[in-house]
This record gives C-alpha cells, sequence and structure tokens, in this order.
C-alpha cells in the first residue's frame, strides 16, 4: 500500500490560517490503514486544529469528511455537495488524492495534511517498511523475492557492495542488507547459481524515465 | 594488449605490479595533485585517481587525471557509479581517454550518507558491474551501452574493486567470478590486515581458475596508529582488522606507531608475493603518500620496471 505520516501540525496551520471554512477530507484506503489519514486521524486534526485557533481568539468551521477512495474521481464526486461551503480543502489522502480533487474542484485551494512516504508492507504492528519502487518491470522473479531497487541503498542489481556487515547496510546498523537477503533466499531455494548471472544495465523507461506513467486499458475504458 | 596502458604492460610482463592512489584537493589547487604525485611517481607503475571519493566533492577525477598525465605518468581514473548516469559516464570516458587516459577503475562509490552533501540523491543509473561491462563494449564493440557505435571508440584497461572480507563471504568469490564475466581487467582489492583469511580467499579463487584470468592487486594500508586500527576495525564497512594487529600497533609507544604501522605493510607485502594469484600490490597511504616510496623499496618491489 501507499503509506503517509501527517505533516507536522505548524505547516498545516500555515496553510490554511487565510481560510475561515475547512473542508477536511480523510481517505478510507491505504492512509487509513497506516493512520495517517483515515476517518480517526480527520477527527484527531479537526480537534487539533479547533483548538489551536481557539487559543488564538479565532473560530474556524471544519468540516469532516472522508472518501471511500480519494484517488477515484467517482467518490471525489461526493464532495459536490460541500464544495461551496468550503473556502479551502485540506487532504488527509496520499499525493494521488490530493490531485483527483485539485483537479475536479478547479476553483478551491487543496492543501496536502500529509507526506505521501512509499509503497511499503507492514512488517509488524505499527512499523511499515518500503517494498517496492514501482520501477514498471518486476524483477522479484529472479531474485528471490526481495527488490535490489526498492531494499538497496545503491539500487544495486548486481550486489551486494563492499560494504555489507554481519548482514547490515553500510548506511545503518539498523537496515538490512538487500543482497543479504536475496542470497540467503537463494540459498534457501537451491538457486544460487542464479546469482552469477550478470543482471543488465535496467531500462528505466518503465520505471518513469520516460515521462510521467500511465497505463490504458482499453477493454475496461468507455 | 588490450590497450596502451602502462599498467597491462607492467602485469603481461609477470613483474609484480604497484599502484598507489592521490585523492583530488577539495578546491582548485592544481599544484596539489602535482605534489602528491610527485611523492610516489618513481614507486609505481600507476596512480589512481579517486572520484569524489567519501562522497566529498573534490576535484574531478579526470581533471585530477590529466594534471598526472601531463606529468608524464600513468593516471587511472576512477569512475563512480553514483555521481553520474550512463549519460555522462560514456561522455567522461571519452573526454579522459582523448586525454590520454587509458586505464580506469569502475566503482559504485560510497553511499552519499557519509559525504558533505548527504542531502544528495545518489544517481546509480548502473552499478560497478555495468558499468564494467559499459567501458568493455565500448573498448571491445566499438559501441555505446544504448547500441550506437562510436566513433574511435576508447579503449580502456578496466579495473573493479574486490572486497574479500565483506559480508557473505561465501559470496565473494562469486561476486569476482561475476566481474570478470563483466569485462574485468584487473582488480585492486579492499586493504588487508587479515592475511589469513585474505589467503583463503586466494585460495578460492585459485580453486576456480580465476587467477588465470584477471589480475589481483593486494590492498595495503600503513597505518598511522593504533588508534587508526580501531577507527578501521570499528567503524569503516567491511574492514576485517583482527585484534592482533590492533595489540601490535598498541605494545608500541605512540611515536613509534606510525613505523610500526609501516613495518606491517612491509611484512604484509612480503607474505602475500607468496600467494598464488596476487600479482602486484595497491597502495593505499591515506593522506601518507611519502611514505609509499619506502614502502615500495623495503618490500622489495624497487626499481619498477622499464617498459
Amino acid at each position: 500500500m501507499i503509506t503517509a505520516e501527517q505533516k507536522p501540525l505548524n505547516e498545516i496551520i500555515e496553510y490554511i490560517t487565510p481560510y475561515d471554512r475547512i473542508l477536511l477530507v480523510g481517505c478510507n484506503e491505504c492512509v487509513t490503514v497506516c493512520a495517517a489519514g483515515g476517518r480517526k486521524e480527520v477527527g484527531l486534526l479537526a480537534s487539533a486544529l479547533n483548538l489551536h485557533f481557539l487559543k488564538q481568539g479565532r473560530t474556524i468551521d471544519i468540516t469532516e469528511l472522508t472518501l471511500e477512495r480519494q484517488c477515484d474521481p467517482e467518490y471525489v464526486e461526493e464532495l459536490v455537495s460541500e464544495i461551496d461551503r468550503a473556502d479551502a480543502i485540506l487532504s488527509m489522502a496520499c499525493g494521488c488524492g490530493v490531485q483527483t480533487i485539485a483537479e475536479r474542484y478547479k476553483e478551491k485551494p487543496v492543501f496536502p495534511a500529509v507526506n505521501t512516504k512509499f509503497m511499503g508492507a507492514s512488517e509488524s504492528q505499527g512499523i511499515w517498511a518500503e517494498r517496492c519502487r514501482g520501477c514498471g518491470d518486476c524483477l522479484l522473479g529472479i531474485t528471490g523475492g526481495i527488490c535490489p531497487v526498492a531494499r538497496c541503498s545503491k539500487q544495486l542489481l548486481n550486489g551486494p557492495c563492499g560494504g555489507t556487515s554481519n548482514g547490515m547496510c553500510e548506511i545503518s546498523p539498523d537496515v538490512e542488507c538487500a543482497w543479504c537477503l536475496i542470497w540467503e533466499r537463494l540459498k534457501a531455494l537451491g538457486m544460487e547459481k542464479r546469482y552469477e548471472e550478470i543482471m543488465e544495465a535496467k531500462d528505466f523507461r518503465p520505471a518513469g524515465g520516460g515521462g510521467p506513467r500511465k497505463i490504458i486499458r482499453e477493454d475496461l475504458s468507455l | 594488449m588490450k590497450t596502451e596502458s602502462k599498467l597491462e604492460k607492467v602485469l603481461a610482463s609477470g613483474a609484480l605490479a604497484v599502484t598507489s592512489e592521490v585523492g583530488p584537493p577539495r578546491g582548485a589547487i592544481p599544484e596539489k595533485v602535482k605534489e602528491k604525485a610527485s611523492l610516489i611517481k618513481d614507486h609505481v607503475d600507476a596512480i589512481n585517481v579517486t572520484d569524489n571519493q567519501t562522497a566529498m566533492v573534490r576535484m574531478s577525477s579526470w581533471a585530477a587525471g590529466v594534471i598526472i598525465k601531463q606529468m608524464g605518468l600513468d593516471p587511472i581514473l576512477q569512475m563512480v557509479t553514483r555521481d553520474r548516469n550512463r549519460l555522462a559516464i560514456q561522455s567522461d570516458i571519452i573526454g579522459a581517454y582523448s586525454m590520454g587516459i587509458n586505464t580506469m577503475m569502475c566503482l559504485s562509490g560510497d553511499h552519499v550518507k557519509f559525504g558533505d552533501h548527504p542531502m544528495a540523491n545518489g544517481v546509480f543509473d548502473l552499478d560497478s558491474i555495468q558499468l564494467v561491462q559499459t567501458v568493455k563494449k565500448m573498448r571491445d564493440e566499438g559501441k555505446f551501452q544504448g547500441g550506437a557505435d562510436i566513433k574511435s571508440p576508447p579503449k580502456m584497461f578496466i579495473g573493479a574493486a574486490a572486497n574479500p572480507f565483506a559480508d557473505p563471504f561465501e559470496l565473494r568469490v562469486m561476486r569476482l567470478a561475476k566481474k570478470m564475466k563483466a569485462g574485468a581487467d584487473f582488480i585492486q582489492t579492499q586493504c588487508i590486515f587479515n592475511l589469513d583469511k585474505f589467503e583463503k580467499y586466494m585460495e578460492m579463487v585459485c580453486d576456480r581458475g580465476l587467477d588465470e584470468q584477471i589480475h589481483i592487486l593486494a590492498g595495503i594500508t600503513p597505518m598511522k596508529s593504533a588508534g587508526m586500527a580501531r577507527y578501521m576495525k570499528n567503524k569503516v564497512p567491511g574492514m576485517d582488522v583482527p585484534d592482533e594487529v590492533i595489540k601490535r600497533m598498541e605494545a608500541v609507544p605512540k611515536e613509534e606507531q606510525p613505523e610500526e604501522g609501516i613495518k606491517i605493510a612491509i611484512e604484509s607485502i612480503e607474505r602475500l608475493k607468496e600467494v598464488k594469484g596476487v600479482h602486484g600490490f595497491h597502495i593505499m597511504a591515506i593522506e601518507w603518500e611519502e611514505k609509499v616510496p619506502q614502502i615500495v623499496e623495503k618490500a622489495g618491489l624497487f626499481p619498477r620496471p622499464v617498459l
């Protein structure tokens, strides 16, 4: 999923200070799972903002709303009934959600309340870690199910570099060396020979090097 | 011969090669490059010119290499994939070769985290093995990485690094084989302090017959103090400094420690000369270039062959 973290409160306050009526919009998908921008976080942020402006002797009108999926125009349409009452929109979705709103409601400013971080998986309760860079040409089938693009600090396709120690990456004793993991996994699968096959220089076009990416499914489009 | 490289000629002659390195200055100080190169010029066959080492901005390795070339010496252009994409890499190779540089080292480079621009984005469009492939393709096929023909292709003698001490040990020989398969002609190793482990590594290298297909230059670094030995053991990733070495350095008074460090370096060379597959030495005397001549002489590697 896409992970996110709430921005520092001061930054959010700075965005919305010029406005009196705020439409605060959460998303029921990824940001709900990683507890950054779901219904619960929308409520908490609204309270924090109300409190802040009350202390300043000012009341602002915050409307809370959490959409099923903010990156989908169909659900973003649901804001139509609220949009006229708002001076600005504060979105707690990932960058895709923020932009879907911006594209639909061109006359209203929209501000992000979270920083979109990465595509990751949950390692354990409360911990998410990067697992995919969306490079558009998945290598997991030949790297034992561990991604060197997302998990090697140098994105080496032919690792490990000389900086590994005790299975950890040179950048930090808390970061596992992706290539040590790959090697262990290849061994466990009896696929050691695969290691000596050179992975050729990557074509970065599917990774975004060819410009913004788009998927067009003619079988599905209207 | 694949190239005009002096290092290639020395290695082909069967003599033990000697290389050392010059770290370019952090400013427009060409005199500093000349000064450092002058200290070692008679005692080495070729001089590595490091490329933004430790991820700190320095005079570019090809520019410092040209200064060294103009002194009538033989620079080895180090190139890291951290700072350039494949376009910049290939244009720099053509540029360097056009200025007379014919030997290079292909590296991935220290992570930007360790340098003075930790906020920078590492490029890593290629990795070190893909860089080796690229340089070989330019030389042997006369083609760019992207496939187009090169008019008058650069002919580089191709080096790569090996760290026999990083984890996992069992992968290290396979990784060397991979670099060789990619097209590396010679290898310079990480600094060797754990000689037993290195000898074991070389045994595995020879068991696979790799020593007959690639030249391995053993990395030697003289230590200035017991403090430096401890620092290298504890702080430098992938470095293996055995406790005996640290104890030996600590056992002598501080003012004699530099001499002890040099003694260890010389003894290491003497011992490694006998190891099958070691075809030379790469002496990395970090900010201590003036000691290289003494080490080379006392280790019996002087005078250097004239070819």
